[in-house]
């Protein structure tokens, strides 16, 4: 009988809809807290290889501000600032840029950037370059990023905030020009950034729900400099 | 379908049947991410598992699907398989998952898993099942790594480069340089070199065929033939 032929066709193939969302159901449930728990480690991690430990005495993942610049950060979206200080003072902060040039698409990075304005260190976050060319600049394959280190808007002077072959300093990949020029163009920026908005970017408190853009609140008012809420 | 014993099984996906040389699938993961050896590697164990997983849970259910949904049901099951392995990974192994990460939502990409799944683990026992997505899955990740061998060294000039980033700081003595001062081909490494790669190993596959067919065939077999006929 085709009718009841079709409908036990249906139901099985519903049943097995159903087994394999809960399966995947099961796993996410299963796995989320730990998941998050391991992306969290990671970004302390990244941050504490950028900003020493010893060099600050409060939590940067707690100490955090949204900010939103596409034209210095690369993005419309908010992008993260981690603050880190010592006995209230400010140290560094680490932001979170894109370069949104780069040869397939958005490189995320994050940079690390002393109070004086010198660069505590970049790292690249994530990208789409192509594999064994633009993929040099992580970390992991070379020490290009670990150039970054040290210098400033003064180191050198921002004309020469350029790859050698537009008439810079920084090194290019024999066979990847765009994927480091847009690496040190997006570092430029973000430098540019941190001089336009370094009072605020220290003075802001730390975001619990995280506004899309700085809102102008007074340094410390209301909300603790560590929030033991941080991890929400 | 004659009954083939497990060795036959076997060879066929290792060799004979091969998913890369032979059925010709899963080209996209294939030529995406076996610009080196670890990276062939890499993209090859997940989809060994993928298989295996996805073979067995096919097999088992076998005889309780209607064949007029069984595509259906098989892609909702991989699907279900891959992202659960994925999850997984990403809690328990988060090392190799950022390493394997990219690699696995291509394993969906690939019709191999749905080709063994229609074509074998559904006809077939779970062992059966199992031993042929284990050597189709091996045959596989053999075809990646050579792949990635020869465009690593072609391109770069070197061999197991970032071999740290899989198996752990240790691996990192593994990484041969084989040509020093070697400049690169940047043909290798970008996709067209993935394209003349694959093409000149199944080249090399066809002729180490034809060789063996035309070699005398050992006497065994050949009696074999007269005793079946």
């Amino acid at each position: 009988m085709p009718l009841k032929k079709m409908l036990l066709s249906a139901a099985l193939l519903g049943l097995f809809a159903v087994l394999g969302t809960a399966l995947v159901a099961f796993t996410y449930e299963n796995t989320r807290e730990r998941i998050a728990q391991n992306e969290r480690d990671n970004l302390l991690q990244s941050l504490h290889a950028l900003i020493p430990p010893e060099l600050h005495d409060n939590d940067p993942v707690a100490d955090r501000i949204e900010v939103s610049d596409s034209a210095l950060l690369g993005s419309r979206m908010p992008q993260q600032v981690y603050r880190a200080r010592k006995n209230g003072s400010p140290v560094a902060l680490a932001l979170t840029a894109v370069a949104p040039d780069g040869y397939s698409g958005d490189i995320n990075l994050l940079i690390a950037i002393n109070h004086d304005g010198t660069l505590a260190g970049v790292r690249v976050t994530g990208h789409h370059e192509t594999p064994g060319l633009g993929d040099r600049i992580e970390v992991a394959r070379t020490d290009w990023v670990l150039g970054f280190s040290g210098r400033s808007l003064a180191n050198p002077a921002p004309e020469k905030w350029k790859v050698k072959k537009d008439g810079g300093v920084f090194d290019q990949f024999t066979g990847a020009t765009v994927t480091p020029r847009a690496v040190v163009g997006a570092v430029r920026n973000a430098l540019l950034y941190y001089q336009e908005h370094q009072d605020q970017l220290f003075g802001y408190a730390p975001d619990a729900a995280a506004p899309a853009a700085p809102a102008p609140e007074q340094p410390g008012e209301g909300k603790p400099m560590t929030p033991e809420n941080t991890h929400g | 379908m004659a009954d083939k014993t497990l060795g036959q099984i076997a060879g066929d996906g290792l060799w004979s049947n091969n998913v890369a040389f032979v059925q010709i699938l899963g080209l996209c993961p294939l030529l995406a991410v076996t610009s080196s050896v670890v990276n062939g590697l890499g993209l090859g164990l997940a989809t060994l598992l993928t298989l295996v997983l996805s073979n067995v849970t096919v097999s088992a259910i076998r005889n309780i699907i209607r064949p007029d949904i069984r595509i259906p049901v098989f892609v909702l099951l991989i699907a279900a398989i891959v992202t659960a392995i994925e999850l997984a990974m990403n809690a328990w192994f988060h090392e190799l998952h950022t390493i394997l990460g990219i690699f696995i939502p291509l394993i969906v990409t690939n019709c191999s898993i749905l080709g063994r799944a229609e074509a074998f683990a559904s006809k077939n026992n779970i062992g059966r099942s199992f031993v042929d997505g284990l050597t189709m899955g091996l045959g596989f990740a053999a075809a990646l790594v050579l792949l990635g061998a020869m465009r690593e060294v072609l391109g770069s000039g070197t061999l197991f480069d970032q071999a740290h980033l899989m198996f752990g700081e240790a691996a990192r003595a593994l990484t041969v340089t084989v040509f020093a001062d070697y400049k690169g081909f940047l043909l290798a490494v970008l996709p067209p070199g993935a394209f003349i790669g694959l093409g000149l190993l199944i080249a090399l596959k066809n002729v180490i065929d034809q060789r063996r067919v035309r070699a005398p065939q050992p006497a065994p077999a050949a009696a074999g033939e007269l005793a079946a006929e």
